[in-house]
């Protein structure tokens, strides 16, 4: 698998678009993440006009094992969830990098230890 | 002290494959090869193949085999017919279940005790010691035979394109010897799906030659690689009980609503009799919980574990639960109070994580497959 070099990456295994020019960026779940929960079948979105935190839980992905929890990436206000992803939650899996992208958000704050493609492709790989 | 976890004869075969391994029971075994869905549903309306070699074979034999069984266990294996496959358990003297078996009677006397790979330690102790007093001889048998198990409706076809044995003569837990693919196997027809399906136990060494035998004769029928994430999502739609979950050491069987196979009329004591007795009479007369399955309104999947509850309070607890592909919503199996119990049960909710979700109250099995 390969991680698309204009992401960047959390620890937690969001990845988030560069921000546009309102301060609205893109939000979803690794592949890495994706192949590691397995079939997700239910997603659990924050609300457009929720505030998230980065490092905080945000949501949840369930998947036939277990679910986890979604991190926010970044801090900000939440402004559009994906409703294709709720209505079909394997798109998560089948296009993680695309289609299934989970929720996009005006970013008030963010960390400053998200990390690089090749830096999270290091990561995932140790 | 922890080891590594032991490999089947087909751990090189899953790699290439590239399966997700887990460890269970310290086995590194096959959790899925890719979509665990997908898999579940090939099994259900074509085929899978499955690597079960993790499962413990322990075998009987002598005069008394049967004799000894039937005080080890709950069933009466020495009324079994050769060549045919029961399904019983072993408990101990609380009559709490030590484990869920399947016996096969190979011959007169030899016996086949096949014990979940997280109990066969405790069953070969257990038989070991109860076997003691009869002629015939406990022998483990985990390292003489990988498991493979063909299920799915095409597999009857499958299996008939690679042996000559007489599968339109073997019936539903019946097994017989025969030849498979070149290979010499025990051909059962059983398994743990809730569709036809056959299990093939072998030598180790004959177990990669008869995955590729298998997989080459069912591609035309759709037949796909199975791992135990499947497995567990389709014995649970088959209401099938799993040792850790629905069965402990707490349970009896008829607290389980197994308590059929406990068979009081046979020959001689066994061990647990006196406390089944007593439990039979307590399940007749005031059920404390029941088994049944539980089908979500909404999306939220529940886990073991989790509360069952009624008008806010706890009513029960669920032992498995899964995202059931065939019905599409989350399921559940669960031990609840006899009077939430009854089919259609309103009010009843399994508590996800602080929310009461709401959920209804069904007979066992969620599936069951036409015949």
């Amino acid at each position: 698998m390969s991680n698309p070099q204009q992401l960047r990456f959390s620890k937690e295994h969001e990845w988030l678009s560069a921000a546009d020019e309102n301060g609205v960026a893109t939000v979803g779940i690794t592949e890495f993440a994706a192949n590691s929960l397995g079939d997700v079948v239910y997603a659990q979105l924050p609300a457009v006009g929720d505030t998230v935190t980065a490092g905080e839980s945000c949501g949840e992905l369930e998947s036939t094992k277990s679910v986890s929890d979604l991190f926010a990436p970044v801090t900000g206000e939440v402004v559009e969830a994906n409703q294709d992803v709720v209505d079909d939650p394997a798109l998560v899996n089948t296009a993680p990098f695309e289609g299934g992208w989970l929720f996009k958000v005006k970013i008030t704050d963010e960390p400053d230890d998200l990390l690089s493609a090749d830096d999270y492709t290091a990561f995932t790989a140790g | 002290m922890t080891e590594a976890p032991r490999r089947t004869a087909l751990d090189a075969l899953h790699r290439a494959l590239g399966a997700t391994m887990t460890d269970f029971a310290g086995w590194d075994m096959p959790l899925r090869y890719g979509s665990e869905r997908d898999e579940h549903v090939a099994v259900r309306t074509r085929a899978g193949l499955f690597d079960l070699s993790h499962m413990g074979e322990i075998t009987l034999t002598g005069p008394q085999a049967g004799r000894a069984l039937d005080h080890a266990l709950v069933g009466n294996l020495s009324a079994l017919a050769v060549g045919r496959a029961r399904y019983t358990m072993i408990c101990n003297a609380e009559g709490g279940i030590l484990d869920d078996l399947i016996v096969y009677r190979l011959a007169d006397q030899e016996f086949m005790v096949v014990a979940n790979a997280s109990n066969a330690q405790v069953v070969l102790d257990a038989l070991t010691e109860r076997a003691a007093g009869f002629e015939t001889d406990v022998r483990d048998d985990r390292e003489n035979y990988a498991l493979i198990a063909v299920q799915g409706p095409a597999s009857p076809g499958i299996l008939k394109s690679v042996t000559d044995a007489d599968l339109d003569g073997l019936k539903y837990y019946a097994g017989l010897p025969g030849t498979v693919a070149g290979v010499s196997a025990l051909i059962a027809r059983t398994g743990y799906t809730g569709e036809d399906g056959f299990e093939l136990f072998v030598a180790p060494g004959d177990a990669e030659k008869l995955w590729q035998a298998l997989t080459e004769a069912g591609a035309e029928a759709g037949l796909v690689p199975c791992g135990l994430s499947c497995r567990d999502t389709l014995r649970l739609e088959a209401g099938m009980p799993l040792y850790g979950h629905e069965l402990t050491t707490a349970t009896t069987p008829f607290d389980a609503g197994l308590g059929r196979v406990v068979k009081f009329d046979k020959e001689g004591d066994f061990v647990g009799r006196a406390a089944l007795q007593a439990a039979a009479e307590r399940a007749a007369s005031a059920p404390p919980r029941k088994l049944v399955g539980l089908i979500a309104q909404g999306r939220r999947v529940p886990r073991a574990g989790f509360a069952v509850t009624a008008g806010g309070e706890v009513v029960g607890e669920v032992t498995s639960g899964a995202p059931s592909p065939t019905l599409g919503k989350p399921i559940a199996i669960a031990y609840v109070d006899a009077a939430h119990a009854a089919p259609g049960t309103e009010g009843v909710c399994v508590d996800i994580r602080g929310t009461h979700e709401p959920y209804e109250v069904v007979a066992l099995p969620f599936y069951k497959r036409e015949r």
